[in-house]
């Protein structure tokens, strides 16, 4: 179960994360998009996801990470990801519930560029029975 | 057109177990639910699974698609409600389709409709582009 005093909080991730061209090449392909130039606007599940994994699989946060669906998602993209940007990264706990004994949170991750924001994303994860 | 009511032309992606090989390897997400079908079953799901961001991000080129870019979107939205089935050496169908929602100073909202196999797939999937 995720530890109550988790809910509201802020956890700071990686310092400076660099966006490779090569990676939204890679993303790109797989959809079949032909313009690399700024990244798809789903791309930066590939850094958020991750981000949300280590915070809340931290063991004074507690959430099982194994018996994790994903149940929504959300993107607000105020500048769109190019290859070479460089982000800070933290996660927000913003909401938390138990429903018929599944565990359902909600994770903010923002992606800052000096002290803008990027882009916001907004994942909702179940943790199954 | 670009006014409320007005239906986009509808797309289909395939999507194969290559193609959950290859957005596991370019998303970072190897989750065996989406490319071992022994493994899925053990987890009682009918078979091997399509990522849901996977389906996000073909509904999300529809999208970009139809908008001009992937600079033109500036909010994008869905629910998980059932998942793409994906069996064996089989191109299953994802159909996509949008209809315009809102216009308002510039922005245009789409609501989108996504399905496979006949069933929805995303719910409330909602994105806004800039015109």
């Amino acid at each position: 179960m995720l530890n109550p005093d988790s809910v509201g909080r802020t956890f700071e991730g990686a310092d400076s994360i660099t966006v490779t061209q090569a990676e939204i090449d890679a993303f790109c392909a797989v959809i079949g998009e032909s313009d690399t130039s700024v990244a798809p606007p789903t791309f930066s599940i590939r850094i958020s996801l991750e981000q949300s994994q280590s915070i809340l699989s931290d063991p004074t946060v507690g959430l099982d990470w194994t018996r994790v669906v994903h149940g929504d998602q959300k993107f607000e993209i105020f500048s769109p990801i190019k290859g070479g940007d460089s982000f800070s990264c933290s996660s927000t706990i913003e909401s938390y519930r138990v429903a018929a004994g599944n565990e359902i949170v909600t994770v903010r991750s923002d992606l800052k560029s000096g002290s803008a924001i990027a882009l916001s994303s907004w994942s909702t994860l179940v943790v199954r029975a | 057109m670009i006014e409320v009511g007005t239906a986009l032309p509808e797309h289909v992606f395939k999507v194969n177990r290559a193609l959950l090989k290859a957005y596991a390897d370019a998303s970072g997400d190897q989750n065996p639910i989406h490319q071992n079908e022994e493994f899925a079953l053990s987890v009682g799901l009918p078979n091997v699974i399509a990522h849901g961001m996977l389906t996000m991000a073909l509904v999300g080129k529809y999208v970009t698609d139809w908008a001009g870019g992937s600079s033109k979107v500036i909010h994008y939205g869905a629910r998980f409600i059932k998942p793409v089935i994906v069996p064996a050496n089989t191109d299953v169908d994802l159909t996509v389709s949008a209809t315009i929602s809102a216009v308002d100073q510039g922005l245009i909202t789409l609501d989108l409709t996504a399905t496979s196999a006949g069933v929805k797939v995303l719910g409330m999937a909602k994105a806004v582009v800039k015109k």
